[in-house]
């Protein structure tokens, strides 16, 4: 115990607390610019940390960590583009509401959820890591295989006025995904002999191709109509407001800050599908599942809380095991290796003063987040929404480009960008979303490794397929599956005994598009 | 009126603020490009590459690397990640790329040499790079679960020798070092194992400690790291590794090969002389650091000093030992 007190004071060092507040406005500000990442963030700052002692290096990389994941929602929620993959379900209702002119109140939604959500996952990590991490190791590829499926199923919530073009969008997701060399069995598939498209398209570029061009094209369509991308009002009292509306469900927040810590916890997850399956099961469970993607501030909640306990979560695996949950967890443990610290048991004995103070740090930055956060989402929303298209678009487009370029030095992801940029735009006007095109993506290719490091396991065993069958939590997985499949048909029939409800149940976006 | 006159305030001085930021970026960058070239090598800052992901062992030693590298060379050295396709976007890049040597690249055996020959296209030969400096190898051990109930190499050998296929092995990837180990050592012992390939090192560790996989290839850092939850039963150096010096070789056991993934850097081929050999020099001072070299060889990785030449032979070595296992295994 002298070491959690030390590390506790240790964490309430002016110095570090300083450092902590710079690493979450740091985080904050790459995480909010489309195609910079959290991993980005810390593999930059890393070379920085080197000459530091290992605390203070470390207190400035969990903040940056934390700041980055959660200031992916200003884009998301300002221009419609995930800062950081994690934020993709925060753009369905977080814009929607930007549209409103209600910026501000969807990122001050974002800040309580993922100051609360950030808080969450620390509790898990400090009380419960051992277990968890020992829990986390059952997880091998058939699990891995399910989880995707299920995760698949989540494309019905995230396209509601056609199922139909949601599931094409997300085989289309699926079959892009495939382009490269194949992850496992390393043939090289739809390449066209070309050296660029070996290596796949990648997450990133697909992203800000298929959410942010669109996005850029609409606001130069709709310049002849309005002289800025979204109109903004400010309200009094903003923060009391809206703490009122969410401490209405505390549920919400706890089951989305859990299902996001579980998440971040299984090695390889991470934060980029916690958002999407945690808003998944919001619209589930909603007694109102049709105002979602209308602006439903329990939307924002739901993604915002998971993608900010996945953080803390990514950690659990990291420290007990050494086995990084998520990529930017992968650059943390880099970072440790250099100052010498072996993660695994020794972390919590011989080091056990660093790892807590380590810990604690997160509980700060999940703190000081929470002012941080509504100091610069104000300064942010009221810029975007002051700017006039013709400079907003290009800077965006700039914006979009070099994100695409640095995410991997390479000038093909800019192309790839622009491509499915083009993809993007004739989808939406069709009606495709692109939130299941880059489900597919993400999905494919975890999918096809779980896929073909089962079949070899099970054929290796002498039964290919009962491997698929007969582990505990792939069968829990199967039937939360079913379930979820089965729920947008279990609904219609619901709703068709309330016909005002159905009436309503259309997708604003392309509709609000339109009127303006 | 003032409304209006706040926002043009507001965007005037945005306009301004990114514009100072995009004439500094251009500045530096004209800077870089107008400096001297071979005279004075270097005499701005170069581009240390790593082809493979931040947080991976590359990538580890290169920030071990970069400080004493930049006392060395007296100028930046500015670590950049450029992953993909088994490390061939990068050396295709770098092959494509001005030979003047302010760009170099991680130099990672035996994927430089694999990529090339597995894959129709792979952008780059391995003779289009020049290597400069090898220092450092990470040997390929072979371990089983602490709990297993195979104590030794001929234990599991037997086993897997009356049961063909079905002793699952996890390692790093197809067309990777350890693909490559278990191949050589199906071919030297007869036997037939089940290889499960991950999407790279760490989730390889990640699938055997989770029980998935009955045995595991891999990086002696990662031995070392998890050395509790595992029994290591060989190790692919000719002589026993200083870190687990308990552990025996595959030699000593009877399986005539080593295993390993040697770690160096490479330029574009045709870097003139004297800068490869500036750049030997720099690399040969800095492997030669002592504290560098201690640390590093407590996180379980082989320090080396092999200086250019030496480095190209045994490149060239490397490629028919490569060659010749694959075609004999009809992986080609």
């Amino acid at each position: 115990m002298p070491a959690v007190l030390q590390a506790v004071l240790t964490v309430l060092h002016p110095l570090n607390l300083l450092l902590i507040s710079i690493g979450v406005t740091a985080g904050i500000g790459v995480g909010a610019l489309p195609g910079l990442t959290a991993t980005m963030a810390i593999a930059l700052l890393v070379p920085f940390t080197f000459g530091m002692n290992v605390v203070h290096a470390l207190v400035l990389l969990g903040g940056i960590y934390c700041g980055a994941i959660y200031g992916g929602s200003y884009a998301a929620i300002l221009i419609n583009t995930p800062g950081t993959p994690a934020a993709i379900a925060t753009t369905f209702d977080g814009f929607a509401l930007a549209r409103k002119g209600h910026a501000y109140r969807a990122i001050v939604v974002a800040t309580i959820a993922s100051a609360i959500g950030g808080l969450v996952g620390v509790f898990f990590l400090l009380f419960l890591s051992p277990p968890l991490a020992r829990a986390s190791l059952r997880f091998g590829p058939p699990e891995f295989f399910w989880l995707t499926v299920f995760g698949l199923t989540i494309i019905a919530t995230i396209s509601p006025k056609s199922t139909v073009k949601g599931l094409i969008g997300g085989a289309v997701g699926l079959l892009i995904g495939t382009i490269g060399i194949a992850p496992i069995e390393g043939n090289v598939r739809f390449a066209f002999g070309t050296v660029a498209l070996q290596n796949g398209i990648t997450l990133i570029p697909a992203l800000i191709g298929l959410f942010c061009l669109p996005e850029i094209l609409d606001m130069i369509g709709s310049r002849y109509h309005r002289e800025t991308a979204i109109p903004y009002r400010s309200q009094r009292h903003m923060l009391r407001r809206v703490w009122r509306l969410m401490a209405r469900k505390p549920w919400l927040l706890l089951r989305s800050s859990v299902i996001g810590t579980v998440i971040g916890i299984v090695p390889g997850a991470g934060a980029n599908i916690a958002g999407m399956v945690s808003y998944n099961e919001a619209v589930r469970v909603s007694k109102t599942p049709e105002k979602f993607g209308h602006g439903a501030i329990d939307g924002i909640t739901a993604s915002e809380a998971a993608n900010n306990a996945g953080v803390a979560g990514s950690l659990v695996p990291l420290l007990t095991l050494g086995i990084p949950g998520a990529p930017p967890a992968a650059v943390l443990l880099g970072a440790l290796l250099l100052k010498g610290m072996r993660p695994g048991a020794e972390l919590f004995t011989v080091h056990a003063a660093v790892t807590y103070t380590f810990m604690f740090s997160l509980v700060i930055a999940n703190i000081v987040l929470l002012p941080l956060g509504l100091m610069l989402g104000r300064a942010a929303s009221k810029v975007v929404s002051g700017l006039p298209i013709t400079l907003l678009a290009p800077l965006v487009f700039f914006l979009s480009v070099i994100g695409s370029f640095s995410i991997q030095n390479n000038v093909a992801d800019v192309y790839v960008m622009l491509a499915l940029g083009v993809v993007g735009y004739i989808g939406r006007r069709a009606g495709f979303q692109p939130g299941p095109i880059v489900l597919g993506l993400i999905l494919g290719a975890m999918c096809e490794q779980g896929l073909v490091q089962s079949i070899l396991m099970g054929r290796a065993a002498g039964t290919p397929l009962a491997i698929f069958f007969t582990r505990p939590i792939s069968l829990v997985l199967i039937a939360l599956t079913v379930v979820s499949a089965a729920w947008p048909m279990l609904a219609r029939m619901r709703q068709r005994h309330t016909p005002a409800v159905a009436a309503a149940h259309t997708h604003p976006i392309v509709e609000e598009k339109r009127d303006a | 009126m003032d409304r209006q006159n706040r926002r043009g305030r507001s965007v005037v001085l945005l306009t301004v603020a990114l514009a100072v930021l995009f004439a500094l970026i251009g500045a530096m960058s004209v800077a870089a490009a107008g400096a001297g070239e071979a005279q004075s090598y270097p005499s701005r800052a170069v581009n240390y590459v790593i082809p493979f992901d931040a947080g991976g062992q590359s990538d580890i030693t290169a920030q071990y690397q970069r400080e004493a590298l930049e006392r060395v060379l007296g100028v930046d050295v500015v670590i950049r990640h450029q992953p993909g396709a088994g490390g061939a976007l990068a050396w295709a890049a770098l092959a494509r790329g001005r030979a003047d040597g302010y760009t170099f690249a991680g130099n990672n055996i035996p994927h430089i040499i694999i990529q090339p020959l597995v894959r129709e296209n792979a952008g780059y030969q391995t003779e289009d790079l020049r290597p400069v400096y090898m220092f450092q190898t990470t040997p390929i051990g072979l371990a089983v679960a602490a709990n297993s109930p195979f104590d030794t190499l001929e234990e599991l050998i037997e086993h897997a020798r009356a049961n063909p296929g079905r002793v699952t092995v996890s390692g790093s990837g197809t067309h990777s070092g350890h693909h490559l180990a278990i191949l050589q050592l199906q071919y030297l012992s007869d036997t037939e194992f089940t290889y499960i390939p991950a999407t790279g090192a760490a989730p390889s560790v990640t699938n055997f400690l989770g029980g998935h996989t009955q045995a595991i290839l891999a990086n002696s850092d990662d031995l070392v790291q998890h050395q509790d939850a595992m029994k290591i039963l060989a190790i692919g150096t000719a002589e026993r590794f200083h870190a687990l010096p308990e552990v025996p070789t595959f030699i000593e056991q009877g399986y005539d090969f080593t295993a390993g993934i040697d770690r160096g850097v490479t330029v574009a081929k045709d870097t003139p002389e004297e800068i490869v050999r500036a750049l030997e020099a720099a690399f040969d001072a800095v492997s030669r650091d002592r504290a560098l070299v201690a640390e590093m060889e407590a996180l379980g990785f082989e320090m080396h000093q092999t200086g250019a030449d030496e480095f190209a032979a045994y490149i060239e070595r490397k490629q028919r030992e490569i060659t010749t296992v694959l075609a004999e295994l009809g992986e080609l």
